[in-house]
């Protein structure tokens, strides 16, 4: 461990540190560009530049191991020559159009420019012109700002593996671009916005929309997929202008995908925002929640307990679930699922439909095998990961499932769910890699389990894992417990909904039963609660009350609507795919006279005249630690005990389908995105 | 005055057969196995006592940079890697050496190449010289057939392959991590130090990046030893080299010399004497486009050594002697000279990229009195923000001819100045 004094103060840091980090660990700034956390070092901006006794020229502290006995410093005149110097060199081809520039206000070059830079501009001549380049729906270029820090080359080229950019042409005309003009296809494309230390690549969507000191940022958790990113929602008044990641080591790092950042303009279009009942002419018309609740009431009154089912989609809130389970419980029907896909997991134990191995495990596998999924789709940041191991370890990654660019080389075995059987029997050329493997790991996808066989899968899957000893049982409480068994859950609801047990109850009806038994009159009222990806003809003759945000699937076939508030506009619990409890604050309040969800099913309840016990979020939180423990531990996972689930099955030899055909629309917010429309048509369908 | 028999290039001039039989008739490959059979430490003890200093225009001592490699693990191969990219303004020694010379260099390159402990050799040739890389292919080609190279080189025992690889033209592929880089198949662009590529560089390999003539000297330093060598020239530059005289000269030339020659010397005997006599000197730029101008009268007093050309804030840089008669447009001269470092500016870190063509323009405005006094100030104050403050020696190279310039020549900059505002 080195020891060096950095202004006067002595530091201790580990191997490896370099002397801007040892210098950040002591609270010294340094200004930086190109500099960032996440990223290779290129040390090119030269913003850094300290003293450094013994060298006569001034080093770059962003690239230079910290090593003992060092005296480094960061106030003398030498540096703040270097540092008005570097400014003064930025600047004098950078087009001093902060006022039309969206970056500004939050804009690296201008703060420290206001910082470190010099007084008056020394420079007289003309500045040069880059022609802008065309990226796609998502980022508005002005490449005359770009200071060719070139975060943006090793963003794209290292953590989204999607090498499109790159700098062509030499000293000043150096641009970046790429290379040909092209849609750039990254689903993490939107990263390069947030790295772009100036106004060079900025948010299409959101440009010219506002300044950032008129918004309120509010910490929150995404619900696009079941990876529980990290957000920070910004808004002006009632309206979400624009989603950005939090950093958060353990879950997304400093990244958020492309859908939970510019889906959120879907939450300004086809909005529920009053209750509505469908009148005998069949066409939905508006009224006052009285009358909506006296509709319903009026109807479940002649409905025994038992042919009421209730369905929950994939972004509710785990407050709204325990809600309804036990308004359902109250009435007397056990026909509850959140499984909108019609999976059959989740009844077994946690470790049976969890990520065990956590999203920041991903990076000690050393070899990775997928299983019908397509993890670039359906958890970008998990894939991410994936990738970042695979950068620094070389983690080998075997793909059984339809196939699919991954942005880092796979070992494709095919699409054959058989192929597990060979695998379990020792019998396929990978057996050896997994017998050598100290830490494998395997993703099981929603494509593989949401079929007929999808229980023999998981159990197949079980054994290969048992067998190839993915799971270190023996190890459970030392700090190399390793646990290689992962279900990718897609649903940010979905694991909360198993935890909650939002699953058919004894002889109760599971969604595949539930449209069964509406056709035989069995089931008369569906109760959905944000649920949109079922087939709905299925629920044409039935009474269906469809509490969601959006005017949707679910809307469009309900006798009743009543308007629900969307992630943005309330505090919910979610627990994402790892078994982490997380919490959203609301960042905006719902349109109109739509509630939060709870409110909603609680004040429905006290009209059936099953009063539900609570009457605020804590007691509805309270709730759910009552029901599961495990709502106490925020922002933690904890161990799913590797115990005995599966049950064996004979698997069909039909191949695995894809769980999400297009990425940029999955559920009723991002389907009534334009940005999202705009991206499905430039990139996907090109 | 360096002796005849002190000579290495004894066919700097193309004078004699250029093949691997007229090169052996001058004495290279003379029993190279028994200089392998000494041994790799005595071969860098030698190369050391020699005192050679790099002869690419930096001068690191060659001794000490092959000390800098790692201990030999066993496992990770290590490279020898010949600069051959010489693209320095006025400099054109390398070539000579390449055209007339080849099986010097690919006979050093075996020895340094044993002495690094290094199987594999790489010569990064510059892209414009098309006729020498013929001739080093086929030299190379000569001495595979000779056995040479390749298995049991020179029947040694070390096994030794040598490859050229031909650059693409530009100028900051001669800095040696940039070269590391294009040979690698990236864009050239230097990389950070530390690592150095002693420890970290081709591929990730510990690998000795050295000049031509550098290699192309060391069979010569074994066979006649290191003290004679050292013995030629100053203390702190050592042995003959090679001087390219070039400007107006009445005969330009290559010429090999003893390290510290006077300059004026060096000038009246090897390059004919200045065009219309010494009094006709305006300036000389004395190591290559690099490094600052030194005017007229301390060309008469300085010699051709490092200490000696440090006193007048200059250097030695590559040998190349760049002479300007009083008929030169010295301003126009040295933002030529920028305009090529505009060029040449891979664009990588910002000193460089902004702070060349910044220079360059202010310079062209200078030399047509455009522009008020403080501008010289202002270009002066520049040259020190890109000055240490970049990646490569890329911007100190920039930045250092106009130093030179403004040094020497501000009367003359402000006499334009002045002419300008009063017609």
């Amino acid at each position: 461990m080195p020891k060096l004094l950095i202004d006067e103060q002595e530091i201790e840091v580990p191997e490896g540190m370099t002397v801007l980090q040892a210098a950040e660990m002591l609270g010294v700034e340094i200004p930086i560009f190109c500099y960032h956390p996440k990223l290779s070092i290129a040390g090119n901006c030269r913003m850094c530049l300290v003293e450094m006794d013994k060298s006569s020229k001034p080093i770059a502290s962003c690239a230079m191991p910290a090593s003992e006995g060092m005296v480094i410093r960061t106030q003398t005149p030498m540096v703040k020559k270097a540092r008005q110097g570097v400014l003064e060199f930025l600047l004098i081809n950078h087009p001093l159009d902060c006022p039309i520039c969206d970056q500004g206000g939050e804009c690296d070059l201008q703060d420290i420019t206001m910082a470190y830079g010099g007084d008056t501009s020394r420079f007289n001549l003309n500045k040069r012109a880059v022609p802008d380049k065309e990226f796609g729906p998502l980022i508005e270029t002005a490449m005359n700002r770009c200071i060719q820090c070139t975060r943006c080359i090793r963003f794209a080229t290292e953590i989204a593996g999607t090498p499109e950019l790159g700098a062509t042409g030499r000293g000043e005309d150096m641009e970046i671009g790429t290379y040909v003009q092209k849609t750039i296809t990254s689903e993490l494309s939107g990263n390069l916005i947030d790295i772009c230390p100036v106004g060079a690549l900025t948010s299409k969507p959101y440009s010219f929309q506002g300044r950032p000191w008129e918004l309120s940022s509010t910490p929150s958790v995404d619900v696009f997929d079941a990876v529980g990113c990290s957000i920070r929602i910004d808004a002006r008044g009632r309206e979400v202008m624009r989603i950005l990641p939090r950093p958060n080591d353990e879950v997304n790092e400093s990244w958020i995908s492309d859908k939970t950042r510019f889906a959120c303009d879907g939450l300004k279009y086809q909005r529920l925002d009053r209750p509505y009942v469908r009148g005998e002419d069949g066409h939905l018309r508006p009224v006052s929640w009285d009358e909506a609740f006296d509709v319903i009431v009026g109807r479940l009154q002649h409905i025994p307990g038992n042919h009421v089912a209730a369905i929950v989609g994939d972004m509710v809130d785990a407050e709204a679930m325990i809600a309804l389970k036990d308004l359902m419980t109250a009435m007397g029907s056990p026909n509850i699922d959140c499984r909108q896909d019609g999976v059959l997991i989740g009844t077994g134990p946690r470790c049976s439909y969890l990520f065990n191995t956590t999203i920041a495990g991903v990076e000690r596998a050393d070899f990775c095998l997928l299983i019908g999924t397509n993890p670039r789709w359906e958890a970008p940041l998990i894939n991410a990961r994936i990738r970042k191991n695979y950068l620094f370890t070389g983690l080998n990654v075997a793909l059984i499932g339809p196939f699919h660019e991954l942005g880092y080389p796979v070992d494709y075995l095919g699409n054959d769910p058989l192929l597990l059987e060979k695998i379990k029997k020792g019998k396929h050329p990978i057996s050896a890699a997994l017998k050598a493997a100290k830490h494998p790991m395997m993703i099981i996808g929603q494509g593989a389990l949401g079929r007929e066989d999808g229980d023999g899968i998981l159990n197949t899957a079980r054994e290969i894992a048992d067998k190839y000893d993915f799971v270190h049982k023996t190890k459970l409480h030392l700090q190399d417990y390793w646990n290689g068994f992962n279900v990718l859950q897609t649903a940010a609801s979905r694991v909360g909904g198993f935890d909650l047990g939002f699953l058919p109850g004894p002889k109760g009806h599971n969604i595949k039963e539930i449209f069964e038994a509406t056709r035989r009159k069995k089931i008369e009222a569906v109760y959905l609660l944000d649920a949109d990806e079922i087939d709905m003809t299925a629920l044409k003759s039935t009474f269906v009350i469809y509490q969601g945000h959006h005017g949707d699937r679910g809307a469009a076939i309900a006798d009743v609507v009543l308007p629900g508030a969307a992630y943005t506009e309330k505090s919910g619990t979610y627990v994402n795919t790892e078994g982490r409890v997380q919490r959203g604050l609301q960042a905006a309040s719902p349109p109109g006279d739509a509630k939060e969800d709870w409110k909603i099913i609680r004040a429905l309840s006290e009209r059936l005249g099953l009063e539900l016990p609570y009457n605020s979020l804590d007691e509805v939180r309270r709730r759910l630690v009552e029901v599961n423990p495990l709502f106490d531990e925020l922002d933690r996972v904890s161990r799913a005990p590797w115990v005995e689930f599966g049950r064996e099955e004979i698997l069909n030899t039909d191949p695995f389908k894809p769980s999400i055909e297009n990425f940029y629309m999955t559920d009723s917010i991002s389907r009534h995105s334009i940005t999202m429309a705009k991206c499905t048509q430039e990139i996907l369908e090109r | 005055m360096l002796k005849d028999s002190d000579r290495i290039f004894t066919n700097l001039y193309g004078r004699h057969d250029w093949h691997l039989k007229g090169a052996k008739k001058r004495g290279d490959w003379d029993k190279t196995k028994a200089l392998i059979a000494k041994g790799q430490q005595w071969i860098i003890d030698e190369v050391t006592l020699s005192c050679l200093r790099g002869r690419g225009g930096a001068g690191f001592p060659t001794g000490r940079k092959w000390c800098f490699l790692p201990k030999d693990d066993g496992v990770t191969p290590r490279f020898l890697v010949i600069n051959a990219d010489e693209s320095e303004p006025g400099t054109c020694k390398d070539r000579d050496i390449l055209r007339h010379e080849p099986q010097k260099l690919v006979e050093g390159a075996l020895l340094a190449g044993f002495a690094i402990g290094s199987h594999t050799g790489y010569i990064y040739i510059r892209g414009e010289f098309h006729r020498e890389a013929e001739h080093l292919e086929t030299a190379i080609a000569e001495a595979y057939e000779a056995g040479l190279l390749g298995k049991n080189a020179a029947g040694s025992g070390w096994d030794f392959d040598l490859y050229v690889h031909r650059g693409a033209g530009a100028y900051i592929c001669g800095e040696e991590t940039a070269l590391l880089e294009s040979l690698e198949g990236r864009k050239g662009m230097p990389r950070l130090k530390p690592p150095f590529p002693a420890v970290v560089g081709l591929y990730g390999c510990p690998t000795i990046v050295n000049n031509v003539e550098t290699i192309a000297v060391v069979p010569t330093i074994l066979r006649r030893g290191g003290a004679w060598f050292a013995g030629i020239g100053t203390p702190d530059n050592t042995g003959p080299r090679i001087f390219c005289i070039s400007g107006h000269v009445n005969t330009p030339c290559n010429v090999e010399e003893a390290s510290g020659i006077p300059l004026k010397e060096l000038i009246e005997v090897h390059g004919g004497g200045v065009r219309g006599g010494w009094d006709n000197l305006l300036a000389v730029i004395p190591g290559g486009s690099s490094v600052p101008l030194i005017p007229a009268d301390v060309c008469g007093k300085v010699l051709m050594d490092t200490p000696s050309l440090a006193c007048f804030n200059s250097s030695l840089g590559t040998g190349a002697v760049i002479v300007m008669d009083k008929s030169t447009d010295i301003v126009r001269a040295i933002a030529r000279l920028s305009k090529f470092y505009m060029h040449e500016s891979c664009g990588q870190c910002t000193p460089c990229r902004e702070g060349t063509g910044w220079m360059w323009r202010m310079l062209i405005r200078l030399a047509d009195g455009i522009g008020a006094i403080e501008d010289i100030d202002r270009l002066e104050d520049v040259t020190y923000e890109i000055e240490g403050h970049t990646i490569c020696g890329l911007g100190d190279a920039a930045a250092w001819p106009v130093q030179g310039l403004i040094r020497h020549f501000r009367p003359e900059l402000e006499r334009r100045l002045r002419a300008r505002k009063a017609a």
